[in-house]
């Protein structure tokens, strides 16, 4: 764990001492319970975006996609009759498919991530809602699949099922990025393409992998929001979630030049914007003004650790002009 | 020859500038010590030094970027503890740095009055178009430019680009122009164009410090030479003493043997690398053809936009070629991607070290490890221990000054940096070796030590191809030179046949003097 990361979790924990004195519900099984199934599902979302992010691209239509998929899966199951084991897969390669594509405009076709994922946002939000004639899709009257709920809402011993599947694809992915081939490639890509490539990568087929990984785990999310929910309103359902996620990510330390990050810290991220969440419900102020809590803090951690790593690149200069030449 | 720096007494009025006792430390390292020196009115004063010697503190003194700890700056009869930004602006120094600072969006004329365009009338504050060519076109003429005020910079020449800054200085009122290694990036015509706007700003009464690694271009251009070693002035060079061996042998400190390294071992062995036809986006009506041997060092020379690195970036297989065949010890390559050059071991050392050569911000030992990630690998999982070791081991081989393979490759030095880039490849078992350009911006001891390792690997049967716009540098390491001309190659020269008027009259397109004849077209016949 990196200084970053356990200054990250440090704050978090004085955060969550603070509301604990205040309000000592938040330490009630239920309310934790709540909580982390919501940092499960953010967290997911936050991880693909963070795979972006790294190479120095951004995902913007994770939002839009958790609806449209989102959608598609109730229809799919609860419609059109389709089993849940099948239905399941399918959305997630429907959503690796969708990353594939984003990442073919953006690493062959060369457009701007900003350009293409802005025009998925609009686009998939205007699919989902089309698709189900602006209506809202959920289950039917005593409609009921106990495996799939176990899994996606149902609790293990009290934890929720979606915040375990969180800690295992978090652990899986921290192999990937910080210790794989993929990952370094990963790295050097978002912090210099083109010297990447002159090390004779093939950057293109890694930066595609990269928005394929968040589409997959976007997919999966998606499942796991659909079956939070249980039903879909696609106008609203999933709106701003690309921020939420982006949001983690930067506060869990990603540049979105690129190259720089940890997948703890962004799970850190998401932990400490649910923490805000849950702080402005318990501490009574108005959840109006939920979004202002969330942007202030988060500029309030990037300026300091925008601070802190100007602090440390003068040290580190100092350090180079003490080595003899 | 050696004379002492004066240390002492106040500065006379005849002088521009004049430093006493300057001392700038910084954590651990003294910069400069006890460094003073004058600057007379029309005077051009060289200023050498290997990287770290002092120059660029200096600089940055000059330019009010950073303040001495100690000692004066007197500017023209003014004495200052410290210069600003502002105070040395106003006081008439101007800076024309190695990367130029220049908008290439816009045009010649708005770089050189940027902030200070003159105005229409009016609530809008609109610029006056007509009247800031009109301000420019003096500055130009005085530069001897040969292009317009309503040039894109975009579409300038390098040189043509230092004029502009030049310009720039002019319009400011220059009194001194400091130019930072002005002709690491130039070839030979374009460097005796700078050197005539040099000569035509002392003409003007305005003194210039030249700094350069190109002791030639020095001994052309400096009334005086003065030499840093160690944040220390350890010599001064009146005109008349002004040679290439005083000046090495003041910065180094000793006398320099670069060349004894370099006679090949043997004779060069078969064509390892074959081109034919190659055509490049840059130039797309002509095609080189080229044979590399095994054991060779091939110099390839050329005016800048002759068509070299794009040549070079296509046998690389960076750039898509538009035609023609590269083929590896007579077996065809597709070359598509820099993949297929890297697994064939064809390696590029670009020119552009820090855009394209290494990963600043990576360690060293992930920078060498890079190309041959899969190898370093178990399961797809990156064993940083086997890193280590092939870091360590090219540390040890190249002397890279570093405190371990862990340090981030952005701190070393320009030549520590290069040898990175060396030892990534050279971890590697390479079959060609193509460096563009490896000694731009490296002192003159990490220059002869690029130059030895350049021979042992030629004498280990790898095939190499050096592109360079150092005359000397060409001449001095080359086994054989091939030169191009607007994207093609217009002559090869043979060792009996090197001279720099033979590489001059073959860049621009003329076929060499004397016995060279047959040297053009030795190998292949030029297209």
């Amino acid at each position: 764990m990196s200084k970053k990361d356990l200054g990250l979790l440090i704050l978090i924990l004085v955060v969550g001492v603070v509301v604990a004195a205040i309000n000592p519900r938040f330490l009630l099984p239920i309310n934790l319970a709540n909580t982390s199934n919501l940092i499960g599902l953010f967290g997911i979302l936050s991880i693909g975006q963070a795979f972006v992010i790294i190479t120095g691209g951004i995902e913007l239509s994770v939002g839009s996609l958790v609806a449209l998929l989102g959608v598609l899966f109730i229809d799919l199951i609860a419609t059109r009759g389709m089993a849940w084991p099948v239905a399941l897969p399918l959305i997630i390669v429907l959503g690796g498919v969708i990353g594939l594509a984003h990442g073919w405009l953006i690493a062959r076709l060369r457009l701007q991530p900003f350009v293409v994922t802005l025009c998925g946002l609009l686009i998939y939000r205007g699919v989902a809602r089309f698709y189900t004639k602006d209506g809202t899709a959920g289950f039917a009257f005593g409609q009921s699949f106990p495996d799939l709920e176990f899994l996606t809402a149902g609790r293990f011993h009290g934890v929720p099922n979606s915040f375990i599947a969180l800690i295992v694809i978090a652990a899986i992915m921290w192999v990937v990025l910080h210790r794989s081939v993929f990952g370094r490639y990963l790295y050097a890509i978002g912090k210099n393409e083109e010297a990447a490539k002159y090390s004779g990568i093939h950057t293109g087929r890694v930066v595609i992998a990269a928005y394929v990984i968040c589409g997959v785990l976007t997919a999966l999310s998606a499942i796991y929001f659909a079956m939070y929910t249980r039903s879909i309103s696609p106008a609203s359902h999933g709106q701003f979630y690309e921020l939420y996620a982006i949001a983690a990510a930067v506060l869990g330390g990603f540049s979105l030049r690129g190259g720089e990050g940890s997948l703890i810290g962004a799970v850190l991220g998401t932990v400490l914007l649910q923490e805000l969440q849950n702080l402005v419900n318990l501490l009574g102020i108005p959840s109006s003004l939920n979004f202002a809590v969330m942007g202030g803090v988060i500029l309030i951690g990037v300026l300091i650790d925008q601070q802190w790593s100007a602090f440390r690149a003068q040290r580190l200069v100092a350090e180079a002009a003490r080595q003899p030449q | 020859m050696l004379k002492t720096p004066e240390t002492s007494g106040p500065a006379a009025p005849t002088h521009f500038l004049a430093l006493d006792g300057i001392r700038k430390t910084y954590p651990g390292v003294v910069a400069l010590e006890r460094f003073s020196m004058r600057v007379a009115p029309g005077e051009v004063i060289g200023l050498v030094g290997e990287n770290g010697a002092g120059k660029s503190t200096l600089m940055k003194i000059l330019g009010g970027i950073v303040a001495p700890d100690q000692g004066t700056i007197t500017v023209d009869g003014a004495a200052h503890d410290r210069l600003t930004v502002g105070t040395s602006m106003q006081a008439g120094i101007a800076f024309v740095h190695q990367e130029l600072n220049l908008f290439d969006n816009l045009d010649v004329a708005a770089n050189v009055f940027l902030g200070r365009e003159p105005l229409k009338g009016g609530p809008l504050r609109l610029i006056d178009r007509a009247a800031l060519r009109e301000a420019c076109a003096p500055f130009l003429k005085q530069v001897g430019a040969n292009f317009s005020a309503d040039a894109p910079v975009a579409s300038l020449s390098l040189a043509q680009q230092q004029m502009v800054e030049i310009a720039k200085a002019l319009s400011m009122q220059a009194r001194l122009v400091i130019l930072d290694e002005p002709t690491s990036s130039l070839p030979v015509a374009e460097t005796d164009k700078l050197l005539s706007v040099i000569a035509a700003l002392r003409a003007a009464g305005i003194s210039v410090i030249f700094i350069s690694h190109r002791l030639h271009e020095i001994e052309r251009a400096a009334d005086r030479v003065l030499v840093m070693r160690d944040g220390a002035l350890v010599g001064e060079l009146g005109k008349d003493e002004i040679s290439h061996d005083a000046m090495v042998k003041l910065m180094i400190g000793r006398a320099l043997k670069a060349r004894d390294a370099l006679t090949p071992a043997a004779a060069p062995g078969p064509v390892a690398l074959s081109a034919r036809g190659i055509r490049t986006p840059a130039h797309p009506r002509r095609s080189v053809d080229l044979d590399l041997r095994r054991g060779e060092i091939l110099g390839l020379a050329g005016l800048v936009g002759s068509g070299r690195t794009e040549l070079a970036r296509a046998l690389f297989g960076i750039d898509r070629r538009l035609g023609g065949t590269v083929a590896l010890d007579g077996r065809p390559l597709a070359l598509s991607t820099a993949t297929d050059a890297v697994a064939n071991g064809i390696f590029l050392v670009p020119e552009d070290r820090k855009a394209t050569g290494i990963l600043l911000d990576l360690p060293i030992a992930q920078n060498i490890s890079l190309p041959d990630l899969p190898r370093h690998a178990r399961r797809y999982l990156v064993s940083p221990r086997s890193e280590a070791e092939t870091a360590e081991m090219q540390k040890k081989n190249l002397g890279i000054k570093a405190p371990s393979v862990a340090t981030l490759t952005g701190t070393l030095s320009g030549g520590n940096q290069q040898k990175v880039v060396l030892g990534k490849w050279l971890a590697m078992k390479p079959k060609v070796m193509i460096l563009d350009e490896p000694t731009r911006g490296i002192d003159i001891g990490a220059k002869a030590e690029i130059y030895a390792l350049m021979r042992s690997l030629a004498d280990a049967g790898v095939a190499v191809l050096m592109i360079s716009s150092d005359m000397e540098e060409v001449i001095g390491v080359s086994d054989r030179i091939a030169v191009m001309h607007e994207g093609h190659i217009s002559g090869f020269l043979d060792r009996d046949d090197f001279s720099q008027e033979n590489v001059l009259l073959l860049a621009v397109g003329k076929p060499a003097g004397n016995e060279a004849g047959k040297g053009a077209g030795a190998t292949v016949p030029a297209a």
